[in-house]
């Protein structure tokens, strides 16, 4: 039997071109889009004038404010994708996302802490990370038996996923105390935090720097994260070190969902649906699925937080909120064509 | 092939295997047999190197398994578990090609002649009509017959498979160990296999393992190791044998009622 080799290739690049052509349309779609819009025919003029640091124009300024906005949100909806699906080839679990581990849950504990103190914004965001990084910490001493190196390695990561899910629960009991107790004026902030907010969120270089990274590990992984994902058992008789390639994921995961929690507060749903809906589309194949995810993730978060902005304006929503009610119904929708 | 030394197994504190000295050379196909729990599995990890010994040994080509780099070592042996867990939605063939992965450390896709093998271990396993189809909706015998076209498409020298005729019906069950015992004669593969058919086994095997569960085990040649009196000890209930045409049939005594 003839069995062509090439169409595989191409397939791919063709998904990969096709999402990033996504990609862009939707960050300019983000661009032209808000209280004022900016037409497609104005957006060239303004993209030269930006390039060259000058905002002359109205188009360039308010262009200026969106773009960084927009480009938050595809760094944030990337790296969560990506977590997502490094987290589900960790724990060999499709529901599983970057949150589930409790790394996010810490995060806010953290946040919260530092908003409840009426710190500032760049306060709020290291105790976020604080939060992350004390958590990963604490769950990499846990379970380090489900992480442990070498070739003898017996049993999955149930160990690590049980002690994640308890973190988490820890994590959110303090959270409700410290919601239970904020005075009324800073209640607002603390919830907007939590759900996920976009808007004020500074375009910073670290976060592009961690999905890049993240980015290279995973696709140079993806072939190992193929084998872990379908032999569990035999993944290490298939030359694979099944323990560092498990540290790596814990590990490269728990950034990129703290970098990303630390610039956006925990936006939920992207995490999960996106490596899902990818996962549908495009087939299971990390190759692929790598960075199909992190383009869909991005252009995904990109829309949510302009339809945010732009659905009740001048009223802003939280974009967490949007990812949920639009995550939620497509999640549901896969979860049952999967179980017929 | 494959050698252990000294080599003991435990199961919690209890001794399952003691001293097990014990050699396996080229084109050999042995069977492990023994009850449950007599430590048939653990001997198949342990060999495979998903546990390390309780004490003693095992060598691969005379090397101990942990000198050898993992992906060196999935060269040359193969490992079929007993039963596996889909989680994802990947097709037949990819579940297939992934077991070349020992074969290909820089590349990012696979070549044509992995495709190739892959394509030659589905056929050889009569399910190539299933290769686009998605791995959770198999059926268990369809499932592990893809599995033993993956362990065939790694193309080593040493298979070693945990109950490899597990949920096959029976003429799959009579043309996989057909296969197993050809590729030992005619290619001078090596098969190490746990299973529970004693006329399966004696039919392809040329060596046996008897495992006793307490410490005690028994290697060598089939005719020596599969008699009667042995098996019904080892496996804790009388046996009888019939020859028929040449062959042995091995049959539990049942006490008239």
């Amino acid at each position: 039997m003839h069995h062509p080799v090439h169409p595989h290739r191409r397939r791919a690049m063709l998904v990969i071109g096709a999402l990033l052509l996504c990609a862009v349309a939707s960050l300019l779609f983000a661009g032209m889009t808000g209280s004022i819009s900016v037409p497609l025919a104005e957006m060239p003029d303004a993209l030269r004038r930006l390039a060259r640091g000058e905002s002359g124009t109205l188009a360039a300024s308010l262009l200026e404010l969106r773009a960084s906005r927009a480009l938050t949100a595809f760094v944030t909806g990337g790296a969560l994708a990506l977590a997502g699906v490094m987290m589900q080839a960790l724990l060999r679990n499709p529901l599983a996302d970057p949150y589930v581990l409790g790394i996010s849950a810490g995060a806010s504990v953290g946040a919260l802490f530092a908003l409840l103190m009426m710190a500032t914004a760049i306060v709020v965001d290291m105790a976020a990370l604080g939060g992350a990084v004390a958590v990963s910490m604490l769950l990499y001493l846990l379970a380090r038996r489900d992480l442990r190196g070498g070739l003898a390695l017996e049993g999955g990561t149930s160990m690590l996923l049980l002690t994640g899910v308890i973190l988490s629960s820890a994590c959110m009991a303090l959270i409700t105390l410290m919601l239970s107790i904020a005075p009324e004026g800073r209640l607002r902030s603390m919830i907007f935090w939590m759900i996920g907010d976009l808007a004020g969120a500074p375009l910073r270089l670290a976060p592009w720097l961690v999905l890049g990274a993240g980015l290279l590990y995973a696709l140079r992984n993806a072939r190992a994260m193929n084998v872990v994902a379908l032999h569990a058992e035999a993944a290490a008789t298939l030359g694979i070190r099944v323990g560092r390639l498990r540290k790596g994921l814990f590990f490269v995961s728990g950034v990129l969902t703290a970098s990303a929690v630390t610039s956006a507060g925990s936006v939920g749903f992207v995490g999960l649906i996106v490596p899902h809906a990818c996962r549908f589309a495009f087939g299971p194949d990390h190759r692929v699925l790598v960075p199909a995810a992190v383009l869909t993730g991005g252009s995904f978060l990109v829309l949510c937080d302009t339809l945010a902005r732009t659905i009740i304006a001048p009223q802003q929503l939280p974009v967490g909120a949007v990812t949920a009610i639009i995550g939620a119904p497509v999640f549901l929708y896969q979860l049952h064509r999967l179980r017929r | 092939m494959i050698r252990t030394e000294d080599l003991d197994l435990k199961a919690g504190s209890r001794l399952l295997v003691r001293r097990l000295d014990w050699a396996v050379r080229p084109g050999e196909c042995w069977s492990i047999i023994g009850r449950n729990g007599a430590g048939k599995s653990t001997l198949l990890r342990t060999l495979a190197g998903l546990r390390s010994p309780d004490g003693g040994a095992v060598l691969v080509g005379g090397r101990p398994l942990d000198a050898w780099a993992p992906e060196e070592l999935a060269r040359q042996r193969a490992f079929l578990a007993q039963s596996r867990h889909d989680a994802f939605s990947y097709s037949v063939l990819e579940t297939v090609l992934s077991a070349r992965h020992p074969y290909h450390a820089q590349r990012y896709w696979e070549g044509s002649d992995d495709h190739l093998a892959a394509m030659k271990a589905l056929e050889a396993m009569e399910v190539s009509e299933l290769a686009n189809r998605d791995v959770r909706t198999l059926s268990g015998g369809e499932r592990q017959r893809v599995a033993i076209a993956a362990l065939l498409a790694q193309d080593t020298a040493l298979l070693l498979l945990d109950e490899p005729a597990n949920a096959l019906d029976l003429a799959h069950q009579v043309s996989v160990m057909a296969l197993l015992a050809r590729l030992c004669r005619e290619q001078g593969k090596t098969v190490v296999m746990v299973g529970h058919d004693l006329n399966l086994a004696y039919r392809i095997s040329t060596h046996a393992l008897l495992l006793m569960g307490d410490g005690r085990w028994l290697a060598g040649p089939v005719d020596e190791t599969m008699q009667p009196s042995l098996l019904g000890d080892y496996l804790g209930h009388p046996i009888e044998m019939i020859e028929h045409g040449g062959r042995r049939i091995f049959l539990p005594y049942e006490a008239q009622a």
